[in-house]
């Protein structure tokens, strides 16, 4: 087991080596760095100051090196349009980005559970039908679009919730529900089919010829086992919001890290966007080391396979 | 013995055979067929220039609003541009998007799959462990770095893209593969005298074709949604080039007063996308009812 740990911890390493490898070289590859810090006017000399001050005149392996040493410490520079530290800036976003992130899984998990199981268990009624709809409507809705019908309707006409900030409970529940709703579908389906297949098996038959009580064979026999394929694309859900949550803060006027990607791109803030990529990227890793070994415990068959 | 290699003559057997009798779906066909004729026809529909800005037309609503009017069916924008035209001409942007990286990602992506099945052991743990690490890597970041220092462009979409969509079909496919691997034909193929590039392209590949159209259709429309978010964040296909999420992002300050020009194109979104994945989800149940859907 420690093995597999340590095995999965070095690709999630390789991997963002190789993400921050890429950030680097399309930094310097797409034309000098200098003209995404420095303002139009500067002078020639400003230029070759600014080279020396950022040590852009040493080899490129030795500035690739002192660029991880400094971002692993939370160092990323200045943002071109706050006039701030990053580092700063990501510390003040990143605790709003994870709460709203963890009541949107939240969210999800609580729609997701029962809807699957039910949807499995009820194969064929009005109830597995409805949830069809709701899986097939979530994978197909944009969630922007979702969150600006939701703003305009319930945040302005009717006045029920705020639009936007993050200022109280209420204001968590738009962005969460938006941001949930399209794990909810594919969290839904893939629960939904992998009960119908457990539901199946023999042991599931053997359970109720025994007689133990119909409740505790879906809730604890089956769902236990139907539970293997959900944790395997947990990890790819997590991915998934974080992709939607940069879009659902943007609308949302929420003050977290995909808000700040959104601020970066509209001024070509260079900076920003390398920490929030790879603070996200090494966030999304982290997860997925989580879930690896979530998923060696709850089958064991993975750690000799692998 | 990894346990997938113990299960797979089970599995084998169980393949159920395809339903034939079922009817197909029409109304996704209707839509997807639709947009992709308005889309190839567009040039030649004798539409709005949908580039010809008129401050004095600037948010006229629909036709059937108080002051709408037939020139423009479905109203006009900030600048006075056609929506209609702009949602006919942003489709030929959004099905491409799809159409190309869906089509480039699955072409890397199954040849990834057949290769890693085909050979196995250290080959297979090699290409795999690269496509998990891909697999779980959130597309939307690349898409930014790249429209940050490269600047956005549909090129860019479609790289940002496809390189990250590739890691699904080699999964699928490799999986796929390892199951026929096992059966007899394989093995009469390799009796005969077949090398690995014959049997990988002449007896492999067509039988990894099934999966491979279901997950296609599948994932158009993913990319489809992938791409206006991204246009919608600046990132995508730049303005004044008509996408639909770059249209939802500009009538989005004025959803108050002028609700048209966000709703149309994510109306149009909804429904290409749901016609896409009905017509996926229809596939997958006729031809490869086995395959596992995110």
């Amino acid at each position: 087991m420690i093995r597999f740990v340590f095995s999965r911890l070095l690709q999630s390493l390789v991997a963002l080596a190789i993400l921050s490898v890429v950030v680097f070289i399309l930094a310097r590859a797409t034309g000098d760095p200098l003209h995404l810090i420095l303002p139009m006017s500067a002078t020639q000399e400003e230029y070759a100051e600014a080279r020396r001050y950022l040590g852009l005149d040493r080899p490129y392996v030795e500035q690739y090196l002192s660029f991880v040493g400094k971002a692993v410490r939370g160092d990323f520079g200045m943002s071109l349009r706050a006039r701030r530290p990053v580092g700063e800036l990501l510390r003040e976003r990143l605790p709003n980005s994870v709460s709203l992130a963890v009541f949107a899984m939240g969210v999800s998990l609580a729609i997701a559970f029962p809807l699957g199981v039910m949807a499995a268990v009820k194969k064929g009624t009005g109830l597995d039908r409805a949830a069809q709809v709701i899986a097939v409507l979530g994978q197909s809705l944009p969630t922007f679009w979702v969150a600006i019908v939701l703003v305009e309707f319930i945040a302005g006409r009717l006045q029920w919730l705020p639009a936007g900030g993050n200022e109280s409970f209420a204001s968590y529940i738009l962005p969460g529900f938006t941001l949930g709703w399209f794990v909810v579908a594919g969290m839904m389906r893939l629960l939904r089919s992998a009960m119908l297949e457990v539901l199946d098996s023999e042991y599931v038959k053997l359970a109720r010829v025994k007689g133990v009580v119909e409740s505790q064979v879906i809730w604890v026999h089956a769902l236990k086992n139907a539970l293997v394929p959900v944790v395997t694309f947990a990890g790819i859900y997590f991915a998934i919001l974080v992709t939607t949550a940069i879009v659902v803060e943007t609308v949302f006027a929420w003050p977290g890290l995909g808000r700040l990607a959104y601020e970066g791109i509209s001024s070509r803030d260079f900076p920003v966007i390398q920490a929030v990529v790879l603070t996200t990227a090494a966030i999304v890793a982290v997860v997925n080391l989580g879930v690896d070994c979530l998923y060696a415990v709850i089958d064991p068959r993975i750690r000799y396979a692998r | 013995m990894p346990a997938e290699s113990v299960a797979l003559p089970e599995m084998a057997a169980a393949a159920p055979a395809p339903v034939r009798s079922r009817r197909l779906p029409w109304i996704p066909l209707a839509i997807i067929s639709a947009f992709v004729l308005l889309a190839i026809l567009a040039p030649l529909l004798r539409l709005a220039d949908p580039h010809d800005q008129s401050l004095r037309n600037r948010f006229k609503p629909p036709v059937w609003e108080e002051r709408g009017t037939w020139t423009h069916p479905l109203g006009t924008d900030r600048l006075g541009r056609d929506m209609l035209s702009r949602i006919v001409w942003g489709a030929r942007v959004s099905l491409a998007a799809g159409v190309v990286t869906v089509l480039v990602a699955s072409a890397f992506g199954a040849a990834v799959g057949l290769v890693a099945g085909y050979y196995g052991g250290r080959v297979d743990a090699a290409l795999m462990r690269m496509t998990d690490a891909t697999m779980s890597f959130p597309v939307i970041l690349l898409a930014l770095i790249l429209a940050v220092t490269v600047g956005p462009s549909f090129t860019n979409v479609v790289v940002a893209i496809a390189v990250i969509l590739w890691a699904r079909y080699a999964r699928v496919i490799r999986g796929q593969v390892l199951t026929l691997m096992h059966l007899d034909f394989i093995a009469q193929a390799r009796l005969a005298g077949a090398g690995a590039w014959r049997i990988i392209t002449r007896h492999l590949f067509p039988n990894t074709l099934n999966t491979l159209v279901v997950l296609v259709t599948l994932q158009i429309g993913y990319v489809i949604i992938v791409e206006a978010s991204l246009s919608f964040l600046g990132a995508g296909i730049p303005p004044p080039t008509p996408a639909w999420g770059s249209m939802i992002a500009e009538g989005r300050e004025f959803v108050t007063s002028a609700w048209w020009v966000s709703m149309f194109p994510g109306l149009a979104i909804l429904l290409v996308v749901l016609a896409f994945n009905l017509l996926g989800d229809w596939l997958r149940d006729t031809f490869d009812p086995k395959l596992r859907q995110l």
